[in-house]
């Protein structure tokens, strides 16, 4: 159901839930409850399954460590305090409001890029990126990219193969092969010349073909539907639902 | 697929509305302008050059070697971009890349992408063409030029660009000004030196195989002088801005209470629920762990309701 959606009506929804979740003040809990809850509901009708949602979403999680400081800094009443050396550490109540609705916000934000990302397939994406003005040619650099991006990737692998292969390896530490950081790093930074050299010369043969097919500079691309009435009206009462939420967020 | 994302892309949540879209502004900015340039420059061939590069600088990111117990250096590409095509292409290149990634696989935010384009793009690769710039002039054309240019320039944008990263942070209020910075810093000046090694062995072997393209970058950009003041500007700036917050954290916490004000000033203005507390509930513990219960109650009921929704949906199909 969410993946037969109109790109563009995700696309917006998508943008319009990240924002709504940035502008929720950080303590107001029963707004970021209520947008789980509606998270949450599109993971159901997306049909994804909300644990591959979620286990995604653990990809955001080492960021947490840049807030993790807040714990101590925020002055309030005391959570519970130790000491580390000489350091006397204090952990506050109010520290850790502000951490978790940190984390609470980037969790709600990054299941939004999920489920966009999950449930459009790209090239609908880019339509989308096109209809809200986005340059042609920037949206067109990202499709090519897009494109040949798993063509480099195995290209990638190859170099690494090839390293694998005319390396040995060992469980030893004591017996580690390769010579110290700085050769291993020049011979890594060989492969990555290597893969630039061969990026090149594949970008040079793509210019060709595209020539060959009439390229002429322009960036043509099919005419984008305009939006039906039932997708209107979904488009709608997201951002109806959204509205009113951030409504609550500041009412509360 | 292997695909270890960088501790340099913010996700969202970490940065304040305001820092983001302050961001945002200042990079569509940057890549107008870079749009401008680069048609005018490359002409048609812009396309397929900067689409296969931009996807080269991202498998080249999965090249990683061992530094030691477990952990790996890799590649985040502004520094050769910015040798191999330019500042402006160089700017377009990252931003895709950038872009890619928050949007495929969700490393970085997407309301926190144009803050991240602006740390990884704009500043990634100023920083590096002025680096590049005056080591290689310096050098009078000599091939040592080239590479410690190149090792320099790229050490010096991904510490330079994990400084503001940590600036930004600390001015959303999400970590203090001297934790965040100097452990960005840190880190960075280490993860930099992967990244200085990398560029360094990929234009030893550019330089070896095909000279010209290394060479390329030799001639006159449009408006080259304006990205290495720039750039000047963004490292000079940073680099004494960056102590001076870490010192007096103070400041900066004032900015971030000052915008955190404003950020809830338009707060309450009347309470329904004065401080979670249910009206008629008298201790404060028992309200708000009522206020829990209801809460996780309303996502349950919500999300509940939708999967019964769906399925007497599907089985009325059916």
């Amino acid at each position: 159901m969410i993946h037969t959606l109109d790109a563009r009506v995700k696309f917006l929804l998508a943008i319009g839930f990240i924002l709504t979740t940035s502008l929720t003040p950080g303590e107001r809990w029963p707004v970021f409850i209520l947008l789980l809850a509606v998270i949450l509901s599109v993971e159901v009708l997306s049909e994804l399954g909300i644990l591959f949602v979620w286990r995604r979403a653990l990809l955001a999680l080492p960021f947490v460590l840049a807030a993790l400081p807040l714990l101590f800094t925020t002055t309030g009443n005391t959570l519970f305090e130790f000491y580390m050396g000489k350091w006397h550490l204090m952990a506050s109540w109010e520290g850790l409001e502000r951490f978790a609705s940190i984390a609470m916000k980037s969790w709600l934000s990054v299941q939004a890029a999920i489920l966009l990302a999950s449930c459009t397939p790209f090239p609908e994406l880019l339509a989308a990126m096109r209809a809200v003005r986005i340059p042609r040619l920037l949206v067109a650099i990202f499709g090519l990219m897009w494109r040949y991006l798993f063509v480099l990737v195995d290209e990638a692998m190859r170099l690494m193969r090839a390293r694998a292969a005319r390396s040995s390896t060992s469980d030893q530490t004591a017996t580690r092969p390769g010579r110290d950081i700085a050769w291993r790093a020049r011979v890594t930074g060989g492969m990555a010349g290597n893969l630039f050299l061969r990026a090149f010369d594949r970008s040079d043969r793509i210019y060709m073909a595209m020539l060959a097919r009439g390229y002429d500079g322009e960036i043509r691309s099919t005419p984008l539907y305009p939006l039906t009435a039932q997708e209107r009206l979904v488009l709608t009462v997201g951002f109806l639902i959204l509205l009113l939420l951030l409504t609550l967020a500041y009412l509360l | 697929m292997l695909y270890s994302p960088a501790p340099m892309h913010i996700p969202d949540g970490f940065l304040s509305t305001a820092v983001s879209l302050v961001l945002w502004v200042l990079s569509i900015v940057v890549i107008a302008y870079s749009l401008k340039r680069v048609s005018a420059d490359l002409g048609e061939r812009q396309v397929p050059v900067m689409g296969v590069l931009a996807a080269a600088i991202f498998a080249g990111q999965m090249l990683n070697f061992t530094v030691a117990g477990g952990t790996s250096g890799h590649l985040m590409g502004a520094a050769i971009a910015t040798i191999l095509l330019g500042p402006w292409a160089a700017i377009l290149v990252m931003t895709s890349v950038v872009s890619i990634q928050a949007l495929i696989f969700q490393d970085g935010g997407l309301l926190a992408l144009g803050s991240n384009i602006f740390n990884m793009g704009v500043i990634g690769v100023a920083v590096s063409y002025m680096v590049y710039q005056t080591i290689h002039k310096l050098a009078g054309g000599k091939s040592w030029g080239i590479f410690a240019g190149g090792f320099i320039a790229a050490w010096l944008s991904i510490f330079i660009a994990s400084l503001a990263v940590g600036l930004q942070l600390a001015l959303s209020g999400t970590s203090p000004a001297n934790i965040a910075i100097p452990a960005m810093g840190g880190i960075h000046a280490i993860i930099g030196m992967g990244e200085g090694l990398i560029t360094l062995g990929a234009l030893v072997f550019l330089y070896a195989t095909r000279r010209d393209l290394v060479l390329a970058g030799e001639k006159p950009q449009p408006a080259g002088a304006a990205v290495w003041v720039v750039g000047l500007l963004i490292a000079l700036a940073l680099t004494v801005i960056s102590p001076l917050a870490s010192a007096h954290p103070d400041g900066l916490e004032w900015v971030a209470e000052q915008k955190g004000f404003l950020d809830t000033a338009q707060g309450p203005l009347y309470e329904i629920i004065p401080d979670y507390v249910l009206p008629g509930v008298s201790s404060e513990a028992v309200a708000t762990i009522l206020a829990g219960v209801i809460g996780t109650l309303i996502v349950f009921g919500v999300t509940l309701g939708v999967a019964i929704a769906r399925r007497n949906r599907q089985s009325s199909n059916a």
